[in-house]
């Protein structure tokens, strides 16, 4: 489970995150709302320890991630798989060892036989092709990227998944392909994951809750239909505006 | 007017403490280092590889500059040299010029644009583009798997680069004195032979092995550090450049004053 209490963030005179409070509970997935730049992927690094809170406590399996020593640090996060916003693959390696490097466990990542056969079990659940291992990053279209960067997180077979805006920068059928491929990861490997979105419509579609994160706090958070009937205006004015963006797009 | 006044003190003070979190910065780098060190298994073939890089890649360019700058040193001292002087004290001049100072200081600080501008733009790009974070989502270090490479790169491959432009340099000053000066090769060999202490050569090495070391971890610094996208790696290559020069220069006045001054 992953909980947050009271979590404060800002940079300089910035207040980003102004004591946000939310839990995901095991097996569900949380679509995390709110419009560019309220610093929802700040609140995400929270969770795997990339940024630190100025205050309050993040908690995954029972441990505070702010306070864990480095080699616990470490260990706890390769039981979080991340999914960056552009991929955040590493240009000079190939896909498989793009890939390979998700593998967590060293002996594993040492065993070139089981790294050969796990990349491409990943690469078969993100609907990429075998030869797309021997290909580099520059190589591939934004969307392939995307899932390159899914195939490198559930590598390790972790128990969280963590999406930073996976469909941003995709057109519509892109975005959708990968809408349906987060929903089908998270049945087929029973993973507990939260999506950090502006997208509505993929929101709605894909998770079991959402949270709304305005002004740094969390708004509202509950299932879609709780989301479209709320009458806080906060939540009404960022539906509508999303789904008019939609409907242009 | 008050303002005016308090207005150096209020510069000295930002400049002192951009200096010390600017150290402490860097210190927590080297101590993130030497825990990374444990990590033998991922470092130690980085550092092979990464030295080959940096080694075959910087091997024209130091050919280059070692020519010229022992054509120009047999030149200027054949410039210098008196005829009431023995022809021999050339091969003197000429090898411990090269071996003393001019190996080490040029090389380092061309290596210092070279493999400094490398390292900044390489990492620095890594960090905008969230690879570096990546790396540690996926619980592995960023120490032992892109810094302590690097670093040891430098501080090992400096010193073979130097051996191999003092010798360029000292066969080019022998071939370009002999244009200038009825200087045979048994006059070079006695004159280089008869003021060289073998701690000349363990010197030059010292100063090449440290040259490396601040190349590397100066770079290397500057790029993990780097902020603000495209202009940000920019900057860091940039400062990296700068302060691996500044530093290889200080560095090489004060291994002077402490290994060789009388």
């Amino acid at each position: 489970m992953i909980e947050l209490r009271g979590v404060r963030k800002r940079f300089g005179e910035q207040v980003v995150l102004d004591g946000v409070d939310f839990e995901v509970r095991e097996g569900e997935t949380l679509a995390l709302l709110g419009p560019s730049g309220t610093g929802k992927s700040v609140l995400l690094k929270h969770i795997n320890g990339l940024i630190r809170p100025d205050s309050g406590r993040v908690i995954v399996d029972g441990l505070e991630v702010a306070t864990l020593p480095r080699k616990a640090l470490s260990e706890l996060r390769t039981r979080i798989g991340y999914v960056f916003q552009n991929g955040a693959l590493f240009d000079s390696l190939s896909v498989f060892e793009n890939v390979r490097l998700g593998l967590s466990d060293e002996s594993k990542f040492n065993d070139l036989e089981y790294a050969e056969r796990r990349v491409g079990e990943c690469l078969k659940l993100v609907n990429l092709a075998p030869d797309t291992a021997r290909k580099f990053p520059a190589q591939l279209s934004g969307g392939m990227r995307k899932r390159v960067g899914i195939a490198r997180a559930i590598a390790g077979a972790p128990k969280y998944l963590l999406y930073d805006e996976p469909t941003s920068g995709l057109d519509p059928v892109n975005a959708d392909i990968v809408d349906e491929l987060v929903k089908r990861l998270d049945q087929e490997l029973g993973v507990t994951s939260i999506m950090v979105t502006h997208d509505v419509r993929g929101a709605f579609n894909v998770a079991d809750r959402i949270a709304l994160l305005s002004d740094g706090k969390i708004v509202l958070q509950g299932t879609p239909d709780e989301f479209r009937e709320s009458e806080d205006p906060k939540v009404k004015a960022f539906l509508e505006r999303d789904f008019e963006d939609s409907f242009a797009a | 007017m008050t303002s005016t006044i308090l207005r150096l003190p209020r510069f000295t003070g930002r400049l002192i403490l951009g200096f010390l979190a600017q150290f402490g910065r860097i210190s927590l780098l080297v101590v993130e280092l030497v825990r990374g060190l444990s990590e033998v298994r991922i470092w130690v073939p980085r550092t092979f590889t990464e030295a080959a890089t940096v080694g075959a890649g910087s091997l024209p360019i130091v050919l280059v500059i070692a020519m010229f700058a022992g054509v120009t040193t047999a030149f200027q001292a054949g410039y210098q040299w008196q005829s009431n002087l023995p022809v021999y004290i050339l091969g003197t001049l000429i090898v411990e010029t090269i071996v003393l100072e001019l190996g080490p200081v040029l090389i380092g600080l061309v290596l210092a644009g070279r493999i400094g501008a490398r390292y900044a733009a390489e990492l620095g790009t890594m960090r905008v583009t969230e690879q570096i974070d990546a790396l540690e989502s996926l619980g592995r270090s960023p120490a032992s798997h892109l810094i302590i490479p690097r670093v040891l790169a430098a501080t090992l491959m400096l010193p073979v680069l130097v051996i191999i432009a003092d010798v360029v340099a000292i066969v080019a000053g022998l071939v370009s004195v002999k244009q200038v000066l009825p200087v045979t090769d048994a006059d070079f060999a006695y004159g280089a032979k008869a003021y060289w202490k073998p701690f000349d050569a363990y010197y030059s090495l010292i100063k090449a092995t440290s040259f490396g070391f601040a190349i590397g971890l100066i770079s290397c610094f500057m790029g993990f550090n780097t902020k603000q996208g495209a202009e940000g790696v920019g900057k860091a290559t940039t400062a990296a450049i700068v302060s691996s020069s500044v530093v290889i220069l200080l560095l090489n006045a004060l291994l002077a004053k402490l290994l060789v001054s009388t």
